[in-house]
């Protein structure tokens, strides 16, 4: 039989707001435990939440930049349930009326596009942690966390492979840091994922019973995690068995799902509107005020660098994707236009290699974007060769000074002064008599050994293509 | 300094002013009134003596470089449900019997800002839930006027120590009548303000969408004084609305000529005790002497309230007690084998009966498959009631009726019997449930026990409302009286 996956994801931006979402403690993360936790975090009695309006601002801008309904209207409500971490014994976030609702967003699988609709966006309050290591028998809990604000973005079930949905996390990963809403760190589980797959007959109308795959942070992990929980569902089926609707959890050490626990244990969340906080009134005004700040989205940028630049699409996807870099390089050809495809190759290249070995990220690169304009421009006016051009860079990225003063200052320049060459060319001609006869008699590869003497004699400055053509011209005579 | 004080904070004030006495001299006249009666009634939870003549001693240095308000020196009696930095705030629970805030609520840092001194934390129902002060984990307080009767609850503490003398003033908390209900069977004023005036912030919460903290004295005179100090925006809670201040004594003088007065049919009904109807009869009559007009009015979603309310209050509670769980503060089980057992046994034996009580029906009016049938419904009949008050007060400017269906009872009386009690707030908790102010003041006696008049009017008219209970208390001496016992 074959079998059409379905996956909907359920994704956790955490929001890059300074302070919690109903508290003035910091978001910082690192600290100390319980150290950034003040009384409203630890839900001491009587204190009393007041919304972050950034957070608001920050759910408004991720809904227009999906084309979504915001609601005028949303609704904080409490979900009840007993843990060590939820110091309230309810997490404040919304049920009924999302402030976010009926987005949309465009993914590329295999180069194909497809648009994935987003069910609704809600705001909600991040939970602490417990520690179960290092405390002898007993458990800890960090408050830290708890009331850090997230974005919780609902998927509906439209994907339909493990590829499509890793797509689709990349995509909206893009889209946040993009915003400026989400610094997009997994590691430290600012962006996660739960996914919830099932399988059905090719052609079923009905969705198969679901599994919900918990926690995912990373791209490579929910693509393998969701690879998995097929295999191991269409296996159960064909072998007679049923999948129960549960929640699993993702080893990526053993690379497989394990249940965590299933419906049957599920609350009763008892959601109802919370009484300590006001409905959200966004008005019209307010959203156009917040329309008018969104950047560029990655979609727009990426069709634009192909047709004003004339980039690749491999090229323009790869600037684009990151806004850093996309900023690097449109302030890099900002007064050199015409330069885009050469410069496009230099920041993937040499200054990519650079900023991975070194370990830094486009922001804190010692070259900056005019620096690297200028390098390339003196490359497509003649002044540097390639191998030069690498020369001055290196000394650019070590010292942090201008393309123009290190040629100056280190006598760099091409030497493109044809009778100069053409007296080397001559001097490497008559000192190489039996590679010249070599050459004449169709070995082409002795002429790369020539032209290396010429460019030795120069001391590396003479335009290779030059020495190339007099050479030739020379033996034509 | 002379035994008998006035009653009216107005004149305390006057005497300071007039260096007549100073505030450590008022402080210790409570103080020792507290430690020599207050063993018969229960009613503070805790004394805090030296913290009040320290604080009494700042009002009177503050008054001698010239900066007293109208309230610095007054002492007060604190209801054990508003946080206090340094000082145990119980809620009357074991839960909280080791609870010690780091910080001050709200309206505790406002009555110390206009310099009232505070004697104590009062005595209560159990985070607030119960109308006879019988659910304290501290044990029942006693009324007055007589010591076998309730004072009334939640606030029963507050009400008896201002009934007793044993301090002029207190603060209180109204979710369905634990204010006015006290104050009527206590023979003391006190009023709800409108729902958000006065922040909930270090406020325990019980129901967050019908707590509200207010007043509770001698006189609408003095209750206008008190929630001056006591009510203003507070960026700290989200329902506190933004409003310019406002003077709360300003009408207290204005006519009663021309003013408007609604009895609803359905608060004169055949449950109303026929002593407590003929009192506001004849208070109303006073009223009308004065020129102000009387006519019936009906809230037909009246009998709604008490439903309504005990869906949403303890839905609430279910939630907002939630955090009493033993893990951060409060009390903790003694050798929990497991996190469950944790979690039961601290709640199991932290909680009181009537709090467990309400948790339960709470959590089951919130169930999934029952949500829709009891608390959207509730909350529908919610709107019905604010609509039928708001037509109202298209015809009238206040409302009058009796604060509760009965006098004090007898302690005990109702211990087997929760719906019967739940019943007593049949007059009050329509107030908290469509957010208006209201108050109850001495409107006279049922054999030898006071009987209190319901005042409620529209959204923040507090100042007219005071006016009209003041020009009352002016034309009677009901709140002038105080219990034999305790002269």
């Amino acid at each position: 039989m074959q079998w059409e996956t379905v996956i909907g994801l359920e994704i956790h931006a955490q929001l890059a707001t300074r302070s919690k979402i109903f508290s003035g403690a910091s978001t910082a993360y690192g600290a100390e435990p319980n150290t950034q936790a003040c009384a409203v975090d630890l839900g001491l009695p009587g204190v009393l939440p007041v919304v972050n309006e950034q957070a608001i601002a920050m759910a408004v801008r991720f809904g227009l930049a999906i084309d979504a309904r915001i609601t005028p209207r949303s609704v904080f409500a409490r979900k009840n349930y007993f843990y060590p971490d939820l110091p309230k014994g309810y997490q404040i976030s919304q049920y009924e009326a999302p402030i976010v609702a009926q987005g949309r967003i465009t993914i590329d699988v295999d180069g194909a596009q497809k648009t994935i609709n987003i069910t609704r966006a809600h705001l909600e309050e991040d939970a602490g942690k417990s520690l179960h290591e290092d405390f002898h028998g007993a458990s800890g809990i960090d408050l830290n966390r708890a009331g850090t604000p997230l974005l919780e973005i609902v998927s509906e079930p439209e994907m339909r492979s493990a590829a499509e949905a890793a797509a689709y996390m990349r995509e909206i990963h893009r889209l946040v840091r993009y915003l400026g809403i989400c610094d997009g760190n997994m590691q430290e589980g600012s962006f996660r994922c739960d996914a919830n797959v099932s399988v059905r007959p090719l052609g079923q109308q009905a969705f198969g019973t679901r599994a919900e795959i918990k926690n995912l942070n990373s791209f490579r992990f929910i693509e393998r995690a969701i690879e998995f929980e097929v295999v191991r569902q269409i296996e159960l089926i064909e072998n007679g068995g049923k999948v129960v609707q549960e929640t699993r959890l993702y080893d990526p050490d053993k690379d497989e799902t394990r249940p965590l626990r299933s419906k049957e244990d599920a609350h009763d969340y008892r959601y109802f509107p919370d009484p300590d906080l006001l409905p959200v009134a966004v008005s019209a005004d307010y959203i156009e005020s917040i329309r008018a700040t969104l950047p560029e989205l990655p979609r727009a940028k990426l069709t634009r660098f192909v047709n004003e630049f004339e980039l690749s699409q491999e090229d323009a996807t790869l600037l684009a994707n990151d806004l850093e870099t996309a900023n690097y390089f449109e302030q890099a050809i900002a007064s050199r236009p015409g330069q885009a495809k050469q410069t496009a190759n230099w920041l993937s290249g040499e200054l990519f290699a650079a900023l991975n070995r070194d370990n830094l990220a486009i922001a804190a690169s010692p070259i900056k974007p005019t620096q690297l304009g200028q390098l390339v421009e003196r490359i497509v006016d003649g002044t540097l060769s390639g191998k030069l051009a690498k020369q001055v860079f290196a000394t650019m990225w070590s010292s942090g000074r201008d393309a123009d003063d290190i040629i100056a200052a280190e006598g760099l320049r091409q030497v493109s002064d044809t009778h100069l060459i053409e007296v080397a060319v001559r001097d490497i001609l008559a000192q190489n008599p039996e590679q010249v006869e070599q050459l004449r008699a169709g070995k082409d590869k002795v002429l790369g050994f020539l032209v290396g003497q010429v460019m030795k004699k120069t001391g590396g400055k003479a335009n290779p293509a030059l020495v190339n053509q007099l050479i030739k011209a020379a033996l034509a005579n | 300094m002379s035994d008998t004080l006035p009653r009216s904070v107005a004149s305390l004030a006057a005497g300071l002013a007039r260096g007549e006495y100073s505030s450590v001299e008022l402080t210790r006249h409570y103080l020792d009134r507290i430690a020599a009666l207050d063993g018969a009634l229960n009613s503070f939870i805790t004394v805090c003596a030296e913290q009040a003549l320290a604080e009494a001693a700042a009002a009177d240095a503050a008054r001698a470089a010239g900066h007293a308000g109208p309230l610095t020196g007054i002492p007060y009696a604190n209801k054990d449900i508003f946080c206090t930095r340094g000082v145990r705030t119980s809620c009357a629970s074991r839960m909280l019997d080791n609870f010690i805030a780091p910080y001050d609520a709200t309206a505790v840092e406002k009555l110390r800002a206009a310099g009232l001194v505070m004697l104590g934390k009062t005595n209560m129902d159990e985070f607030a839930m119960g109308s006879s002060n019988e659910s304290s984990y501290y044990g029942p307080v006693a009324n007055p006027w007589d010591l076998a009767r309730v004072p009334g609850g939640s606030s029963g503490g507050s009400a008896a120590a201002v009934a007793a003398g044993l301090a002029p003033l207190a603060t209180g908390t109204d979710t369905g009548g634990s204010i006015r209900q006290p104050a009527a069977f206590c023979g003391i004023s006190g009023l709800k303000p409108t729902y958000g005036r006065v922040s909930r912030y270090g406020m325990i919460a019980f129901a967050s969408s019908l707590d509200q903290g207010g007043p509770m004295g001698y006189s609408a005179e003095d209750l206008a004084l008190m929630l001056n100090a006591l009510a203003g925006f507070d960026l700290r809670d989200s329902t506190s609305i933004e409003r310019a201040d406002e003077d709360f004594t300003r009408l207290l003088d204005a006519p009663v000529a021309g003013l408007r007065i609604g009895l609803p049919r359905e608060y004169f009904d055949d449950q109303l005790d026929a002593g407590i109807r003929a009192c506001v009869e004849a208070a109303v009559k006073t009223l009308q002497a004065r020129g102000a007009t009387v006519q019936e009015i009906s809230l037909p979603h009246m009998s709604l309230a008490i439903p309504a309310y005990y869906v949403i209050a303890p839905a609430e509670c279910s939630s907002n007690l939630s955090r009493y769980d033993g893990a951060r503060f409060g009390y903790r089980c003694a050798d929990p084998k497991d996190l469950t057992d944790l979690y039961c046994r601290s709640r199991g034996e932290g909680f009181g009966a009537e709090v467990k009580r309400r948790i339960l029906i709470g959590t089951y009016a919130l169930s999934s498959g029952y949500y829709d049938a009891y608390y959207r419904k509730a909350q529908q009949v919610r709107r019905l009631l604010r609509d039928d008050f708001m037509q109202a007060f298209d015809e009238v400017d206040v409302i009058i009726g009796p604060t509760t269906p009965t006098v004090a009872y007898q302690t005990g009386a109702h211990s087997k019997d929760p719906v019967t009690m739940y019943l007593g707030d049949i007059y009050t908790t329509a107030a908290n449930l469509a957010g208006l102010p209201s108050l109850s003041i001495p409107a006279g006696f049922v054999d030898g026990l006071p009987v209190g008049m319901q005042m409620t009017a529209a959204h923040f008219d507090e100042a007219r409302m005071l006016g009209l209970a003041h020009q009352y208390q002016r034309d009677s001496d009901w709140h002038l009286r105080a219990p034999a016992a305790f002269t």
